[in-house]
């Protein structure tokens, strides 16, 4: 089990460098960031002044090491729009960015699971067909477009819920179903997919022999395997929709991490996109390592891999 | 057997349906399949044959009629689906949209296929470190947010339609190289190849006439999917204002400026995302119903 979590826990150490390495060189692909910041009307002076200043005049990879070196400290530089620091731009919108997600994969999880447990119960009823039709429907449906309706019906329509801020716990309502149901339909039919694997297992035929009640042979005994694999989902699941809440927070006006990198990246804020991405990435780099370890210690099977 | 004589009924019996009519027979009996299939034709129809049925040009503006409603809310039959806040007919642009959302789709999953195909291949069938090397990449590709690395590049490069499509193509390969790998493990020690082997055959024949054509069924589920998620996505990046940029006729781009007239105009929002939804659902249901239909044992 140490070798297991040793070995993956450098995978995500390299993964997690090569991606600090692109985010990085995206600085590069932007051109001469010194132009930029020195703004359109500075003379080539004022440009080679600003290269110096920020030390873009150095190699690329000195570069890279001494931003590294500055990131591992948690130091991503200074904003060019905020003039702020972005390090601390960023823990200051995570917090929205963080309900967020926690309540998102919450709400999925709570609807996902039961539906996909019902629809596995009874392949090919009614309730199964509702569960596959909604999990066809759910992939379809462009979030952005989801959240506006949502908006229409029950903000202006209904009036039922505001339509954009985040300073009371309903304005959480309509963003965390659109961030829920672009994940529910995965973890529907990974829980249906379970369900109807462990359902026809030996264990719970012996159960079930034994005169075990329904109920129980269902969640003690049928459930309880079936979801290993979806918790492991749900944690890599979370990482993309930390990502994913980019479009949803634009929508909804919530100043999350997310509204941050639009905002940023609209004003060519390198350096807090560069940090952005890096942040986004390393939530799934850790989500997903949880998950690995976690899936090995439930399932000894798992280590070998 | 070289003449194609019909059999003997009662042979016939014996022997059952050939492969071909058991193939023909699933896939007329798939409605999942059959409906995709009848809406994503009739969309390419109209993607391709734009010009003729788009009844005026999708970038005419017209400050007389601005935000005429559609004919079923009370406009009149001049323009079907009403105009927008600059006077552009409604269904025009949504019929020359169709062209931008299948031209993105099917050209950023060639690229990313080709791309996520190679490396998955070439990790499942050397295996070793070049399997090493790919899952390693798959991992660094899984770990980056793809909407937020997209928007960037994008900004940065400046958004038109060419460089949204080369730069969701160059995003979305994982899955390819994901399910290609897998699939390439599956059928690589099979006697067939082991055969071709033995007989000389070089890497490269094996892997074009032997592995590949016994992986393509999965393959061209997995194209349907990227299609899909291409499509989405450009419609995102646009809806964001960071993807393709107007006068393009971009569903997305629609959503984005119905979004302001959105109080009182909600059918300017609501139409361009229906088309959306049904193009992508199609997709989805063409792919889909080619998985089941290649390989019913694998039905879930």
């Amino acid at each position: 089990m140490l070798t297991f979590v040793l070995k993956r826990l450098g995978l995500a150490v390299l993964v997690a460098l090569t991606v600090s390495f692109i985010s990085f060189s995206l600085l590069f692909l932007a051109g001469d960031p010194a132009a930029a910041l020195a703004g359109e009307t500075a003379s080539g002076e004022d440009i080679e002044a600003v290269r110096e200043l920020y030390g873009f005049d150095r190699p690329m990879i000195v570069q890279y090491a001494d931003w590294l070196v500055s990131a591992l400290q948690f130091d991503f530089g200074e904003s060019y729009y905020f003039r702020l620091p972005v390090a601390s731009l960023i823990v200051d919108r995570l917090s929205v960015t963080m309900t967020l997600g926690l309540c998102g994969i919450t709400f999925a999880l709570l609807t996902a699971v039961p539906l996909g447990v019902a629809a596995a119960i009874r392949p090919n009823s009614v309730i199964d067909r509702v569960a596959l039709f909604l999990s066809v429907a759910g992939q379809a449906m462009p979030s952005f477009w989801f959240g506006l309706i949502l908006i229409v019906v029950f903000a202006i329509r209904l009036g039922w819920l505001p339509a954009s801020g985040a300073s009371s716990p309903a304005h959480f309502i309509m963003p965390t179903i659109v961030l829920a149901y672009y994940a529910m339909p995965a973890i529907m039919r990974l829980t249906r997919a379970g369900m109807l694997d462990v359902l026809s297992s030996d264990y719970v035929r012996t159960a079930r022999a034994k005169g075990a009640p329904e109920g129980r042979v269902l969640f003690r005994h049928a459930l309880r395997n079936a979801i290993i694999p979806v918790v492991s989902l749900a944690a890599v699941q979370m990482g993309f929709m930390l990502g994913g809440s980019i479009v949803v927070e634009s929508i909804f006006a919530l100043h999350g991490a997310g509204y941050l990198a639009w905002e940023s990246i609209a004003r060519n804020d390198l350096p807090t996109v560069q940090a952005l991405i890096l942040v986004f990435s390393m939530f799934y780099i850790v989500f997903t390592f949880l998950a690995d370890v976690l899936n090995a210690w439930l399932d000894p099977r798992m280590r070998s891999s | 057997m070289a003449t194609t004589e019909p059999l003997d009924p009662l042979l016939r019996d014996i022997a059952g349906p050939t492969p071909g009519q058991m193939m023909r027979k699933r896939i007329l009996g798939h409605q999942g399949l059959l409906l995709g299939a009848v809406v994503l034709g009739v969309l390419l129809f109209v993607a391709i044959f734009a010009p003729l049925l788009a009844p005026h040009d999708p970038y005419a503006q017209s400050l007389m009629t601005r935000m005429e409603p559609p004919v079923f809310l009370g406009g009149d039959w001049a323009h079907p689906l009403g105009t927008d806040h600059l006077g552009r007919d409604y269904l025009s642009r949504l019929i020359y949209g169709a062209r931008v959302s299948l031209l993105i789709g099917a050209v950023a999953a060639f690229i990313s296929g080709v791309i996520g195909t190679t490396m998955g291949v070439s990790a499942g069938y050397f295996g070793g470190r070049v399997d090493m090397v790919v899952t390693f990449l798959i991992n660094v590709r899984l770990a980056m947010p793809v909407v937020l690395v997209a928007l960037a590049v994008v900004a940065i490069l400046g958004g038109s339609l060419q460089v949204v499509i080369v730069v969701l193509g160059l995003l979305l390969w994982d899955r390819f190289a994901v399910v290609m790998r897998a699939s390439t493990l599956q059928v690589r020690n099979r006697e067939y190849v082991a055969a071709a082997r033995a007989i000389g055959a070089s890497t490269p024949r094996v892997i074009l006439s032997e592995i590949m054509p016994n992986i393509a069924n999965n393959l061209i589920v997995v194209v349907t999917l990227e299609m899909a998620h291409a499509i989405l996505l450009e419609a995102a990046l646009s809806f964001l204002g960071l993807g393709v940029q107007p006068p393009t006729p971009s569903w997305g781009l629609m959503v984005s400026e119905g979004k302001n007239m959105m109080l009182f105009e909600p059918w300017m929002v609501v139409i361009p995302g229906v088309v959306l939804f049904v193009l992508v659902l199609a997709i989805n249901l063409v792919g889909d119903g080619l998985r089941d239909v290649t390989a019913p044992e694998n039905r879930s």
